[in-house]
Order: C-alpha cells, then sequence, then structure tokens
C-alpha cells in the first residue's frame, strides 16, 4: 500500500453491458473519510461505476467488470470475494428512497440482524437508535419505529435508507444520485447529513447536480461516454478544470 | 384528387365531418358486434345454469313411504336391552319392511305382484333402518309408523319426471304399481323430504342412498396434497429461474416448455401418473394421495406463471435494497421479494386448484373412477373426486342419478365460484401499491 490515505483504488476498470462497453479503463483513488463527487451527462457511466465498488453489477445478468478495485488492499473483484461481505462493508444509498414495505424499526434492524451483528435485543435496539441519530432522523420517529416506513416523506424515507445502510457499520457509503428525487429543502437536509457523516465514512457520491457537488465533495471526477475526463480537488476542477470538456459541461455547455 | 392543402377553410371542414359520419359509423358497428358477442355469452351461461339448477333442484328431496312397524324387539337386544349386532345381523330387515307394505295391500296374492309391490321400497330401505337403530343403541319405539325411502322409480314419479302418459312396456313401473302408489298417497302415506343422504353418503347402486360426501371428501384430500407439493415447488423454481437461472439456453428450453406445460392435454398427465406413480413407485391405485400428486403436476406450471408474474412485479428496488445492506441473493428474495408477491401467489395458487378441482380425466387414468360406498378416511383409502361422481352417474341408467348428477354439478360449481371468489377477494385485500 503506497498511500495510506487510499480507502478504495481503480485500477483499469471496464464495464460491458452485453456487447456495449459501458466504461473504458477507468482508474481512480478514493481517499479515506472524505466525499468523492462523480459528475458528468446522463449515461456517461458514473452510476455504473459507482456500481462496481460493491458488486451491484453482479445482479444484472448481462454486465461483465473487469479490472482491479482494491479496498483496503484487498482486490474486491476477484472470484473469491463474497459480494455478501463486500456489501456489509460498503453501503449503498439508491436513487429513489426504497424502504422496506415494513415498519421503521424493521427496516434499520434487518442488516445487523442478517450480518448477526446484535447479540440481544438490547444491542439491536441500540444499534438502530444509533443509526437513526446519525441519519438525523431520530428526532422524528424515535416515538413511531413500528409504524410503517412508506408513510414518511420522501426526504425521511431518504435519510431511513442512509440509517439502513450505516447500521450494518460499513467503511465506505455510495450514493447514488440520493437527492433526485427530493425537493430542495429535503436535499438540503441529506447535504447537511453528508457533510456531518464523512468524518466516519468515505463516501462516494453520484449527482445530475453541479453545485451539489461542489458543495459536499471535497474530491470531484468527471466523466464523459464512459471515461473519467478529469480527477481531481472539486474547487480546482469547477474553477479552473484543466479539460476542455470539463469546462464545457460544468459551464453549462454540454450535458 | 383534391389537394387539400388548397382547400378554403370551409370546404375542410366539410371534407373532414364527411369522413366523421364514416368514422363514427364504424365505431358504432365495432360496439354493436361487442354487445352481440357478449349477450351471446351470457345467454348461453343463463341456459346452462338454468338448465342445471332445474334438472338438479329436485334432487335435493327423497321420497318416503309411511310403514306400520312392530320390531320385534326380544329378537334383537341383549339383556341390557342394547342392540346386539350379531343378532341384528341375522335379522331380515328387509323382510319386515315388505311384510308391512303387504298389509297394506292385502289384496296382492301371487310371487310376482307381491315382487312388484316389494319394488316401491327401496332396495337398501331395510339396511338403513337397521343402520340408524344400531346407532342409537337401543330400541325406544318399537311398534308404530315409521318413515322408509322408496325405491327410485316412486321417487321419480312423485316428483314427475316419470310421464304416466307413455305406454306400460316403456315405463319402469307398471299401472299396477301406479295404482299402488296413487293408493299410498291417498292414505297420506307418502312424502318428500329434504334428501339428508345426498350430503351425507358416498356413492350407491341405488340412486335415493347415493350422495357426493365420499366424492366430496376424495376432491378435498387430493385437492390437499396438491397444494402440499405444487405450491412449494413451484414457488421455488420460480424464484430459481427469475433470479438464479443464468440466462442461456437451457433456461430459455425450460421457460419455453414450462409455459408449454401450462397446455398439455390434462389426461396426459394421468398417464404419466399411472406410468409413473402407479406403475413405477407402486403406489395405490384409486387414492387421492396419487390423483393429488397428478393434479400437482398439472397445476405446477399454472403456480409458477403466476409466481413468476407476481415476482416481476415486485419493483426490483426493493430487492437492490435488501442486496445493497449485504442480504444473500436468497433471503433478498424469501424475506422482501416473495412477501410483498405473496398475494400474486396465492391468487394463482387458488386459480390453479380450482383447474384441478374441475379436472376428471388425469383421475380416471389413475383409478379414481371405481365405484367407492365409503367416505375414504386417509390419503391412502380408495376415493373418487367430485367431477368423476358427476361423470360416474352420468353414465348409470337409472333416471334418479340423472337428477343427483345435475345437483351434484351445482355443488361443484359451486366450490368453484367461491374458491374463484376467495382468489379475488384476497387479491383486492392484499394487494399493494407502491
Amino acid at each position: 500500500m503506497t498511500d495510506m490515505t487510499n480507502k478504495l483504488t481503480a485500477k483499469n476498470v471496464d464495464v460491458f453491458y452485453g456487447e456495449k462497453q459501458a466504461l473504458k479503463s477507468v482508474s481512480i483513488d478514493i481517499q479515506d473519510k472524505n466525499v468523492t463527487a462523480f459528475i458528468g451527462p446522463s449515461g456517461c457511466g458514473k452510476s455504473t461505476f459507482l456500481r462496481c465498488f460493491n458488486r451491484m453489477n453482479d445482479v444484472i445478468p448481462s454486465a461483465r467488470v473487469s479490472g482491479e478495485i482494491i479496498l483496503d488492499g484487498v482486490d474486491i473483484n476477484s472470484d473469491d470475494i463474497d459480494p455478501v461481505l463486500l456489501r456489509a462493508q460498503v453501503g449503498m444509498v439508491f436513487q429513489k428512497p426504497n424502504p422496506f414495505p415494513k415498519s421503521i424499526y424493521d427496516n434499520v434492524s434487518y442488516g445487523p440482524r442478517i450480518h448477526g451483528l446484535a447479540a440481544h435485543k438490547d444491542d439491536l435496539d441500540a444499534i438502530v437508535e444509533d443509526s437513526l441519530k446519525k441519519a438525523g432522523l431520530w428526532a422524528e420517529v424515535a416515538d413511531r419505529l413500528q409504524d410503517q416506513a412508506t408513510g414518511l416523506s420522501g426526504g425521511q424515507q431518504q435519510r431511513l435508507c442512509i440509517a439502513r445502510a450505516i447500521a450494518v457499520n460499513p467503511s465506505v457509503l455510495l450514493m447514488d444520485e440520493p437527492c433526485s428525487a427530493l425537493d430542495p429543502i429535503a436535499t438540503a437536509v441529506i447535504e447537511d447529513l453528508i457533510e456531518g457523516l464523512k468524518s466516519r465514512y468515505s463516501i462516494i457520491i453520484v449527482t445530475h447536480s453541479m453545485q451539489q457537488a461542489a458543495r459536499v465533495s471535497e474530491k470531484t471526477a468527471y466523466f464523459h461516454l464512459g471515461k473519467l475526463v478529469e480527477f481531481g480537488d472539486t474547487k480546482q476542477i469547477f474553477t479552473n478544470p484543466a479539460h476542455e470538456q470539463t469546462e464545457a459541461y460544468i459551464s453549462g455547455k454540454i450535458g | 384528387m383534391t389537394n387539400f392543402a388548397e382547400l378554403s377553410t370551409e370546404d375542410r371542414l366539410k371534407h373532414l365531418q364527411g369522413t366523421l359520419a364514416k368514422r363514427h359509423a364504424k365505431e358504432k358497428r365495432l360496439k354493436t358486434y361487442g354487445i352481440i358477442a357478449i349477450t351471446f355469452a351470457i345467454t348461453f351461461l343463463v341456459v346452462l345454469l338454468t338448465t342445471v339448477v332445474s334438472n338438479g333442484y329436485t334432487a335435493l328431496q327423497q321420497t318416503e313411504m309411511r310403514l306400520a312397524l312392530d320390531i320385534p324387539v326380544e329378537e334383537l337386544v341383549d339383556e341390557n336391552g342394547t342392540i346386539d349386532l350379531k343378532k341384528s345381523a341375522d335379522f331380515n330387515w328387509s323382510g319386515m319392511l315388505k311384510k308391512s307394505l303387504r298389509k297394506n295391500f292385502p289384496e296382492v296374492k301371487g310371487m310376482m305382484d307381491r315382487r312388484n309391490l316389494s319394488d316401491l321400497l327401496s332396495a337398501n330401505a331395510g339396511y338403513e333402518l337397521r343402520q340408524d337403530l344400531e346407532k342409537m343403541g337401543r330400541i325406544d319405539r318399537p311398534s308404530g309408523y315409521f318413515w322408509v325411502k322408496t325405491s327410485d322409480d316412486v321417487d321419480m314419479l312423485m316428483k314427475g319426471r316419470m310421464s304416466r302418459d307413455i305406454p306400460e312396456d316403456q315405463r319402469r313401473l307398471s299401472n299396477v304399481q301406479i295404482g299402488w302408489v296413487d293408493q299410498l298417497v291417498d292414505q297420506g302415506a307418502i312424502r318428500k323430504v329434504f334428501n339428508k343422504s345426498f350430503f351425507t353418503k358416498a356413492d350407491s347402486r341405488e340412486p335415493e342412498s347415493a350422495g357426493i360426501l365420499g366424492a366430496v371428501v376424495g376432491s378435498a384430500l387430493a385437492l390437499i396434497v396438491t397444494v402440499v407439493f405444487a405450491l412449494p415447488l413451484a414457488v421455488m423454481a420460480a424464484i430459481y429461474l427469475e433470479y438464479f437461472a443464468k440466462p442461456g439456453r437451457v433456461t430459455d428450453l425450460i421457460e419455453v416448455n414450462i409455459n408449454n406445460l401450462a397446455a398439455v392435454p390434462s389426461i396426459v398427465f394421468g398417464l404419466l401418473g399411472l406410468a409413473v406413480f402407479l406403475g413405477f413407485f407402486g403406489m395405490p391405485r384409486s387414492a387421492p394421495l396419487v390423483g393429488g400428486m397428478v393434479l400437482a403436476l398439472m397445476t405446477l406450471p399454472t403456480i409458477i406463471i403466476a409466481t413468476r408474474a407476481s415476482i416481476r412485479a415486485v419493483p426490483s428496488s426493493i430487492r437492490d435494497a435488501a442486496l445493497g445492506i449485504g442480504a444473500s441473493p436468497m433471503q433478498a428474495a424469501l424475506d422482501h421479494v416473495l412477501p410483498l408477491a405473496a398475494p400474486g401467489i396465492l391468487t394463482g395458487t387458488i386459480i390453479g386448484l380450482a383447474q384441478a378441482l374441475g379436472e376428471t380425466a388425469p383421475l380416471i387414468m389413475i383409478g379414481m373412477v371405481a365405484f367407492i360406498v365409503d367416505v375414504p378416511d386417509g390419503l391412502t383409502s380408495p376415493a373418487t373426486a367430485l367431477p368423476v361422481q358427476i361423470f360416474i352417474w352420468s353414465d348409470s341408467a337409472e333416471r334418479a342419478f340423472y337428477e343427483r348428477s345435475s345437483l351434484a354439478i351445482v355443488c361443484l360449481l359451486l366450490f368453484l365460484i367461491v374458491m374463484n371468489l376467495t382468489a379475488v377477494i384476497l387479491r383486492k385485500k392484499l394487494e399493494r401499491k407502491w
């Protein structure tokens, strides 16, 4: 390991959907306890790349991933890595809030339960409370944990999904456009939350909104047509992009 | 050719109105076709139902005859006053009834006439009286009037299903016999009561003692076996095909074959059951266990297809969510997808079972068409099923079986309606919206 602050390293990652190549030889270093934003026009491969980090592309039968993705010194893309174990270390929050149609409590406790992270009901209760607090939802739902999760508002549902993801105590949190289905107020709440969470997790966030990337991230990667065009400090990318394409995108000429 | 671009606004409008009339006419025509088709279908349904019901409702009643009996108690009971089964078996119950009937008609002499008179009684009347008394254990009222079943011919005559106008030699009751019946009616010794036997007994050679209970129990046992075998297998198969099978030629082949299996004639499944379950495994003939297994084979594709459809209807985001926090594919399927797909699976299963309930052909192949007089008491005891019972009765010569098979059809239809209604209600109730 050359750089101890690198949490994740991707080397020459290619992704194919059937015949179509969605990602072309992408290499990147993701730092620990930091927010990295992936931006780029629709279909540029940023979500596909995000799904490489917890092997969610395995679910798509036609998808094929090659290259190395190293998490804490281990190539997670190798065959002897169990994606189930990997996903306990790399949590994910999806584009549309997708709580299970069960109670709030069951949503958060499901992960710890299947991974056997709580020996007693008390431990489980503690994990649920802690996760909901970290996700900034505890105050709103503390007195109705047994209510249906689908009855929450969109923003609350998304924070519940964050709580559900951090309940298994991952070290990396992947967020796939977590605010695209939310109104500006709910978005602001989530962004604040990300700010608070980055002290504990490496966060990778895919976003359509360049303002959001500028607000929440330290590092930004710009993708275009399956290629990583530019990667660097967010400030530098937005003020002084090295690449012409990046400049065209962030100034609204393409996208 | 008209150049539409050059037409004035007024002419354009005129032209459009011209085509409009034509379009409306076409629409009207299609609507009429639809209404005709629906009317046709409903008419047939109404005709079918009225025919079955009007043929069958009379089977709800059974004609009985009043006889004055004087039961010789001392010949039947032991010292405690309870009926001795051995003595009872030796006693000529039937003879006692016949004797009593003859007392009503002292003028009847000669072997042939006496036998003709006895034919007015049900052949089972003596046996059924004996059974009733043996069940009670003691004879509290040895003498007095007793009501016993008449023969099915008298039953038909009383229900107006045997015409007095047709020539005597084409009738099952002679003029003399009809005269005797009329005498009994005048004496008030004939009555019609609710046909309890129809709902409490199994098959019999005598229509007046035949019932559907044996067949209903046989059907129920077979359906239980069907659910137990078909539901878990089908759900597992559907989950495997939806989530675990690697796409490719083999999977495609399996898929095509499952869809084809749903269309295979049911008698083929019967043949398969005969060859495999009876022939190869040597399982008992006529048993609801085997019948249920054959029906399970037949229902499998239906449930698999329904399950896959309802699994697909569950948003993939739910499964993604489960996988995303590290649930194994099986956990995601069992913990999250399956509960959400359950209403669809349930309704699919009920529909498949309703289909299985009405199935006759495969059961005939494995011997559930046998003549069975006992209500089955287990999965391996010989049994028949409701549709098969209808088939057997409709094949019988006696006019009385005709009305009984009609009533059995009504019962079968009621069962089917109840099952389908349950499916609809469950779907309505459990349906979830995202």
